[in-house]
């Protein structure tokens, strides 16, 4: 009956090519912008590292006194760790593997001739970083926990970096000066580039920012480098002392294997907090203290502008304008189709089988505005890329997002048959019939 | 026109006609409050920053040597750009500029004796009687350069710009002026800013700060003379508009031949048009966007009408027949169909301004969106009524071109 139907709906729908036309248009247009929008939020709230995530945590405690007034600057300074705190946590040892880092920001002097001073940024990290992450190396390998015991002068450079200073000589064993020390390069990454960036802080650009360079936290902080990230401060703090325990600046991140891990690692936190709640550092509840997991983190750092949520609104709303539209339309079109059904109950056809035949026709509109609604939505894509904001090169659609479009479209239209598709088989066939 | 049998013929398509109403219900709700978003961004977007914009170019120098000394660096610099061919003229800013981002602001406390209180009260970074204000500072030609128009007082004296030590004077805007000393003259008033004592000796009419932090503070700003102390600085040029890429070329070659070891991001060589439109990319982004999907609706709304009115023209082919042939002529025709039109356009509308109100207020919570003005209301259901008869009009031609002979004929 399958294939029968279809005929019917597919002659039908040729009947009324114009009505016909205004539906898959209506179906595709609010389809069309409805994925470009979700496609964009789908992509920007994606798990950066799927392997990884569910391992991956961030523990957040809350030095902070009770009174004062701390979201000046927009953000929650206890997002990020105090020096003192890190450094505990890291001694702990209470993980499988745990690291302290921040952003960096820092001059490169090439030695070779030709090239002028540039600035770059990377990570100064605890060694963990790349074993936890998993940074894959190209050549050479990380520093280790007696490089940052002994604050080191290493590096490890992006692989694009290490071409820039050195082209396509190894790097591995060469010094290069940053700022106004020299480092030894130790190992050369690939151009490694999670997206978002989850473990940067908030003043990052997270969708297109990416680490060209690594060194040692400890050496940083003794030298005094550049960082380049958020670091709050409170009470009287000694301007530019970084291992001050009043100035938040640190990201920390921890690697927990099962859930009775992370559990026990909770329990650890509230624990500390309590200790240095007793030591009369912290102020508010121990029990303040919180575990994220990795995709809770990026939930919790809210990366979605409030725009881009605006725009997904009213995409969302002009679909259901044009579902409106089209359930009326296939409700006067069917209704107007009542002599066709009274005769096909009266030959013998149950209330179901009408129900079915309307369905498929709502259902092609459907397949047809789908089509068209992947190709308004990849347009709408290529203009969401050519946009200045970082997220802009990764609004790509995948197999995934298409599945998704073409399934919410038949979906969507099936839904917007339903109603004409049950009132024209509840018509009495005898008042049909009698008229014609 | 009777409405009554236009009503009888309604009640026989109910849930269509509803199903319609719903739509235009929708549509105005969505379109009267994207229309007032959209009047709203371009507000933000047009607002005026109180320099003269169209003739500046701005440039960026990191200076990597530690040993310079920046003032005599500035010195050699400025002389530099100042000899290009088309500089009118030239200064250093340490940072800040109206819409680049680079905010350092503080409290601005009109007295000691408000600050002392706000710091009793820990209220000082809560706004209150000390509204949080930008400070700029600059070489000497700041105001001139800018093109900042100065309402009263004067530009500082050549004795009062200082490297090392805190400034003694400020110029501030208007708005700003008027936040501390209302009803007064700011004019030798000495105000407090990051616990420095700052005598006011001149009003600027506008000056924005460099982010505008909401509605209202957007325009509380502090000059002060205070020289650029590092070898990191915006330099600042004004030229004629026509002028300003090749006077930026030039400016870059020649601070390069002045110290070849700094650092020139070529993003950072930029006209001023393109701070300001980076600064509000977003919200032009969304203006498109906006206007657009406004469109869309009534394009998508529209096309409903026109096909349902099309579809009952058809289907009411035989008693238009009828009528004609007892009598109705074209215009009676025609007028039936506007006036149905009309009527669900209305119930519509009605429904839609209520939507429109309710869907502000769940803006209002979840995206600072200010309250509609109702006056967006009767424009709405202006522009709904004027497309619905718009929609309506070439199925209901077709309608008055039914002959009346079809009421003989069986369907």
């Amino acid at each position: 009956m399958f294939g029968y139907y279809l005929d019917l709906a597919l002659r039908s729908l040729r009947r009324t090519p114009i009505l016909t036309g205004l539906m898959v248009l209506a179906i595709g247009l609010g389809i069309g912008a409805s994925m470009t929008m979700l496609t964009v939020l789908h992509v920007m709230t994606d798990d950066p590292m799927p392997e990884r995530s569910a391992q991956l945590y961030v523990p957040h405690l809350n030095p902070l006194p009770l009174k004062g007034n701390f979201f000046a600057n927009g953000h929650d300074p206890s997002d990020h760790l105090t020096w003192p705190d890190a450094m505990a946590l890291l001694k702990a040892h209470r993980a499988r593997r745990q690291a302290a880092m921040a952003a960096g920001y820092l001059l490169v002097r090439p030695v070779a001739a030709g090239l002028r001073t540039f600035y770059v940024s990377g990570r100064y990290a605890t060694a963990d970083f790349f074993a936890m992450f998993g940074v894959p190396f190209e050549r050479g390998s990380s520093w280790s926990a007696a490089d940052d015991a002994a604050s080191a002068h290493v590096v490890v450079l992006a692989d694009s970096l290490a071409r820039r200073l050195f082209g396509s000589a190894d790097a591995i064993g060469k010094m290069v000066r940053l700022g106004e020390n020299d480092f030894r390069v130790i190992g050369v990454t690939t151009d490694w580039q999670p997206s978002p960036l989850f473990y940067a802080d908030s003043r990052a650009k997270r969708y297109s920012d990416r680490d060209l360079f690594f060194l040692p936290l400890s050496t940083a902080v003794d030298l005094n480098l550049n960082t380049d990230g958020s670091a709050d401060s409170w009470g009287k703090t000694p301007n530019g002392d970084m291992r001050s325990a009043t100035t938040a600046w640190l990201q920390f991140w921890v690697q927990l294997d099962t859930p009775m891990q992370a559990a026990a690692y909770k329990q650890f936190l509230v624990d500390y907090s309590a200790q240095q709640k007793s030591l009369g550092r912290f102020q508010r509840p121990a029990t303040n203290a919180k575990l994220y997991s990795l995709m809770g983190w990026l939930a919790h750092e809210n990366l979605v502008p409030g725009d881009v949520r605006l725009q997904m609104w009213l995409a969302l709303g002009f679909l259901l304008v044009c579902i409106v539209n089209v359930v009326a339309l296939l409700l006067a079109k069917f209704l107007r189709r009542s002599g066709e059904i009274s005769v096909r109950r009266a030959l013998g056809a149950r209330r179901r089988d009408i129900f079915v035949q309307f369905g498929i026709e709502s259902a092609v509109i459907g397949v047809a505005g789908g089509v068209l609604g992947v190709l308004i939505a990849e347009l709408g894509l290529w203009s969401v890329r050519h946009r200045p904001d970082d997220y802009a090169h990764i609004a790509h659609m995948d197999a995934s997002m298409l599945l998704v479009t073409l399934a919410f479209a038949v979906f969507a239209s099936t839904m917007a048959g339903l109603l004409p598709a049950w009132r024209a088989c509840r018509l009495a066939p005898v008042l049909q019939l009698k008229t014609l | 026109m009777q409405l009554r049998p236009i009503l009888s013929t309604l009640r026989h398509h109910k849930l269509t006609a509803m199903l319609l109403t719903l739509q235009v219900a929708l549509t105005c709700a969505i379109v009267c409050n994207v229309a007032f978003m959209i009047a709203n961004r371009i507000a933000d977007v047009s607002m005026p920053t109180g320099i003269a914009e169209s003739g500046l170019s701005t440039i960026q120098s990191i200076g990597t040597d530690t040993k310079q000394n920046a003032q005599a660096l500035h010195e050699t610099d400025l002389a530099a750009l100042r000899a290009i061919p088309g500089v009118e003229s030239a200064v250093a800013v340490s940072s800040a500029l109206p819409l680049n981002r680079n905010d350092s602001f503080g409290p601005a406390c009109p007295s000691q004796q408000v600050f002392d209180q706000a710091m009793r009260t820990s209220s000082l970074f809560k706004g209150g009687d000390c509204p949080l204000s930008s400070f700029y500072d600059g070489t000497p030609g700041l105001l001139r350069t800018l093109g900042l128009q100065l309402v009263a007082g004067r530009d500082f004296l050549p004795g009062e710009y200082t490297a090392k030590s805190n400034p003694s004077v400020a110029i501030i805007s208007r708005e700003l002026a008027d936040r501390l000393y209302p009803e007064q003259d700011a004019l030798g008033k000495v105000m407090i800013l990051g616990g420095n004592a700052l005598q006011v000796v001149g009003v600027v009419a506008t000056l924005a700060r460099p982010e505008l932090h909401g509605m209202g503070d957007g325009y509380m700003s502090v000059i002060t003379p205070q020289l650029p102390d590092s070898t990191s600085e915006i330099y600042v040029l004004r030229s004629a508009p026509g002028d300003r890429d090749r006077i930026l070329k030039a400016a870059e070659a020649a601070l390069f031949r002045v110290d070849p070891t700094r650092v020139i991001d070529p993003d950072q060589v930029q006209t001023y048009s393109q701070i300001r439109d980076a600064y509000f990319q977003r919200d032009t982004t969304m203006i498109g966007l906006l206007i657009a999907s406004a469109l869309g609706l009534l394009f998508v709304t529209a096309l409903g009408i026109a096909g349902l009115a099309n579809f009952w023209v058809q289907q009411r082919t035989r008693s238009i027949g009828i009528r004609r042939a007892i009598g109705a002529t074209r215009g009676d025709i025609l007028h039936y169909f506007q006036a149905e039109n009309f009527l669900i356009v209305t119930a519509g509308v009605v429904l839609g301004v209520l939507l429109a109100i309710g869907l502000n207020l769940l803006l209002m919570t979840h995206y600072e969106l200010r309250r509609l003005p109702l006056w967006y209301l009767p424009i709405g259901a202006a522009v709904l009524w004027a497309l619905g008869q718009l929609s309506v009009l070439s199925p209901a031609l077709r309608a008055t071109q039914v002959p009346p002979v079809v009421a003989t004929r069986s369907v």
